[in-house]
């Protein structure tokens, strides 16, 4: 075969792969996309319920009630919070006062019911949407 | 004292790698001599060098030498020995010193064993290693210096993550290294001959043992990471579709594609600009896999905190070498000689359609890792593209891949009939298809993807071994026969035999853990039981152990299946007395063939303890499936034609292929 028709060919082949490729992904990103709300922007949005989102924020001190495997806690940016209710196990990291993410939607009684609490394997890491969020809501201060 | 030689050795290293990286391309330009020669030489200094500064910080850690900030910030006297010494990687100065290790062992390694290659493209390519170990010195020195000390000294340090005080994460790193950092031989050898202007058979034939060792360890450091967040993170996945795990992902992808590429380079002489982008472009990725790591830029589970300059220089650094690399691809690769012309329908064709697909799967994943840095950037919406993005994209184009991999080692070179091919794989597609026939019906019939996936994984196996019996004439000639041809057979056949097979045990472990796993979560005091998934578990006792630098507690849970006794799980939960860290130990009991899984959540007596458990069917051959692939590598990695100094001998006589 002419080098000019096997070139036609891979550009072709490549072409077709590509153009699967990217339908595919297009139509993934459409669905699947997980948008990130600190607790202002969940109360400025008036996120619709059931839609999946993640929640960032700090987790209020003394907010923490645990009944059986159902823990129900309060994620604060210090200016706004959103009630959450989770049914599992907690991340080794999660503590009162630290900063968290839910991953889930909000019911229609308006408590997030979270169906995934994102762990850290650090625990001076704060969360970079948390700390954005904190700093938005003017109550950040600098540690260390 | 000895800290602070390491500290000069690291210095003297940096000096050395500036003088290797530079005067050898001048003589490898003019044809000078003398400055070639200087490239070996340099190379196995800058490797003495910083062996030296590696095993002066490891001597610290070991010693406990609390007047170095980093080991207090990341040891502790109390600590087993074995994460003393693993605790030299298990930070960030740490580890960045362990990449240049590697590095410069490598460097030396092409030094030793390249003594028969071309003088010019020799010193050509340990002045790219060089310029890449400065690369790496520097910002070691400059940004992240291991060897600061600290005054006045503290009496005891900080202690390591508890999370990393495990046997499986201790090696990981440096299994992830070897095979990031082995990319970047490739690198320097694409680099080495778009500077040549020549790449040819003998080329690929050095690229080609570079690509597999690297693939080989990459694979395991992968198998080895998933395995365990499998058993620490306590969630009963070994794939989150996490950044950080796609990082490594995404150079492994790359570096496959290369692995068949450099294939078709060595025998047929085709490809080779395209072989050169993605020995570029492998590398690349393995330094944005860094990037994306060291920077924390992306909300991971494995984000540590760190330092956004850090983040900045190896961003510049990531610019500098894959627009570096791209730029001199765009000048010289229209300049090199096109190869042998071949069919559409041929074994080079099919290897280019596993490259475009496995390019494709690398540019799926960065697409869905990057995206939402991009959209940050641009709107300043936060969004995260989790596991559902990945099935809905990844899967589809690896069902795709699958279906052409047991077809492709069926067509000859240059010209082939797909027809004879597909009446080798009959047997095989009947056995696939009965195989997601029963899963569809008989296993789960909520999944129609999973059933499907599941056939891929038992057409993998079957197929594979088709092609195996087909080359061995197996059941037409005697056994005997057979069995000559066997081993007679390359080893670099067998190997990709091996790995073609065991990349359907991941598929079948993957899918069967992921589609049909049982989980449950519940609250139980001592005496309690609970039904589950066939078996009855009793919690009888939860007591306090001590470790040697922990407390836990640990539950004891009684397994039973049928009122007899299966297995007794002993999952713990420690608090790492340093830190004030709790870490989760699971349970496992396996059988091979299934996983029964437990972990220990808080609680006390009163209300008793939360208990997870998990029924993981095929879990294990998840990673072991992993391990056999990087086994066929290594079994490929054998093969004489490929064994390092083989190429410019006397070829031996070849069995037939």
């Amino acid at each position: 075969m002419i080098p000019k028709r096997k070139r036609l060919w891979l550009l072709l082949g490549s072409l077709a792969v590509l153009g699967v490729a990217v339908a595919l992904v297009l139509s993934a990103l459409n669905d699947n996309l997980v948008f990130f709300y600190s607790p202002s922007q969940v109360a400025e949005k008036h996120v619709a319920p059931e839609r999946r989102f993640r929640l960032g924020g700090l987790v209020e001190a003394g907010s923490v009630k645990k009944n059986g495997q159902e823990v129900r806690f309060i994620v604060t940016d210090t200016h706004q919070s959103v009630p959450v209710v989770y049914r599992g196990l907690l991340p080794d990291l999660f503590r009162e006062g630290q900063g968290v993410v839910a991953e889930g939607a909000l019911g229609p009684d308006g408590v997030f019911v979270a169906r995934e609490v994102l762990a850290k394997h650090d625990e001076n890491y704060m969360p970079p949407e948390v700390a954005k969020a904190i700093k938005e809501a003017g109550q950040w201060r600098e540690k260390r | 004292m000895i800290p602070e030689l390491g500290h000069f050795a690291l210095i003297l290293a940096l000096c050395v790698a500036l003088v290797q990286g530079t005067l050898p391309l001048f003589g490898a330009a003019r044809g000078d001599a003398r400055l070639m020669a200087l490239a070996p030489t340099a190379a196995l200094t800058q490797a003495f060098l910083v062996i030296l500064a590696f095993l002066a910080l490891m001597q610290a850690y070991v010693a406990s030498d609390f007047s170095v900030a980093n080991v207090v910030a990341n040891s502790h006297s109390a600590k087993p020995l074995l994460y003393k010494i693993t605790g030299v990687w298990g930070n960030h100065e740490g580890s960045m010193l362990l990449w240049a290790l590697i590095l410069s062992i490598f460097g030396a390694a092409v030094a030793i064993f390249g003594a028969e290659l071309p003088d010019s493209l020799r010193s050509r390519v340990l002045a790219i290693q060089a310029l890449i170990g400065v690369g790496f010195l520097a910002f070691i020195l400059f940004t992240s210096n291991p060897f600061a000390r600290l005054a006045p000294a503290p009496p005891d340090g900080n202690g390591l993550n508890p999370l990393l005080q495990d046997p499986g994460l201790a090696f990981h790193p440096p299994l992830l290294y070897l095979g990031y950092v082995g990319f970047s031989v490739t690198y320097a050898f694409a680099i080495a001959a778009l500077l040549e202007g020549r790449v040819d058979a003998a080329w690929a034939r050095w690229v080609r043992p570079w690509t597999l060792a690297a693939w080989c360890f990459l694979t395991l450091g992968i198998a080895l990471g998933s395995w365990w967040a499998y058993y620490i993170l306590g969630w009963g996945g070994f794939w989150f579709w996490d950044p950080v795990e796609n990082a490594s992902l995404m150079p492994w992808l790359a570096g496959t594609a290369l692995l068949h590429s450099a294939i078709v380079v060595e025998k047929r002489d085709a490809l080779k600009s395209w072989t050169v982008l993605l020995a570029i472009l492998a590398f690349s990725l393995s330094l944005l896999g860094t990037f994306l790591v060291r920077s924390g830029v992306l909300t991971s589970v494995h984000a540590f905190a760190q330092d956004p300059a850090r983040g900045l220089y190896i961003l510049c650094f990531l610019l500098a070498v894959t627009g570096g690399g791209l730029t001199l691809y765009a000048l010289r690769a229209p300049g090199l000689q096109p190869g042998g012309l071949f069919q559409p329908l041929s074994r080079e064709g099919a290897l280019i359609l596993n490259n475009l697909l496995l390019c494709t799967l690398a540019a799926t994943v960065l697409l869905g890792t990057l995206y939402p840095l991009f959209l940050d950037l641009l709107t300043g919406n936060k969004v995260s593209v989790g596991p559902p993005f990945f099935n809905a994209t990844f899967v589809p184009i690896c069902l795709a891949l699958f279906a052409a991999l047991c077809v492709g080692p069926f067509l000859g070179w240059k010209r082939a009939e797909l027809w004879p091919a597909l009446a080798h794989l009959r047997i095989a597609f009947a056995v696939a298809v009965v195989a997601a026939l029963v899963a569809a019906f008989a296993i789960d019939q909520s999944s129609t993807l999973a059933a499907v996936a599941f056939g891929f994984g038992v057409w993998l196996i079957v197929g594979t071994l088709a092609e195996l019996a087909t080359r061995l004439r197996l059941g037409r000639l005697p056994l005997r026969e057979s069995l000559r041809r066997l081993r007679n057979t390359p080893r670099a056949s067998i190997g990709m035999t091996i790995s073609h097979a065991a990349l359907g045990f991941v598929v079948l472990g993957a899918v069967a853990t992921g589609a049909w796993h049982a989980e449950l979560i519940r609250t139980l005091k001592p005496g309690e039981t609970v039904s589950f998934a066939g078996y009855d578990v009793t919690l009888q006792r939860v007591d306090n152990v001590q470790g040697a630098n922990y407390v836990a507690e640990r539950a004891t849970l009684a397994v039973t299946r049928g009122g007899k006794p299966f297995t007794t799980l002993l999952p713990e939960r420690r608090l790492f007395v340093v830190q004030r860290r709790q870490v989760a130990e699971t349970a496992i009991q396996t059988n091979l063939l299934r996983d029964f899984y437990a972990t220990l959540g808080e609680g006390d007596a009163n209300t008793g303890w939360t208990i997870r458990l998990y029924d993981n069917p095929l879990a294990p051959w998840i990673w072991l499936g992993a391990a056999l692939c990087a086994l066929g590598g290594f079994v490929s990695l054998s093969d004489r034609r490929l064994r390092i100094g083989a190429p410019t001998r006397r070829r031996t006589v070849q069995a037939a292929e």
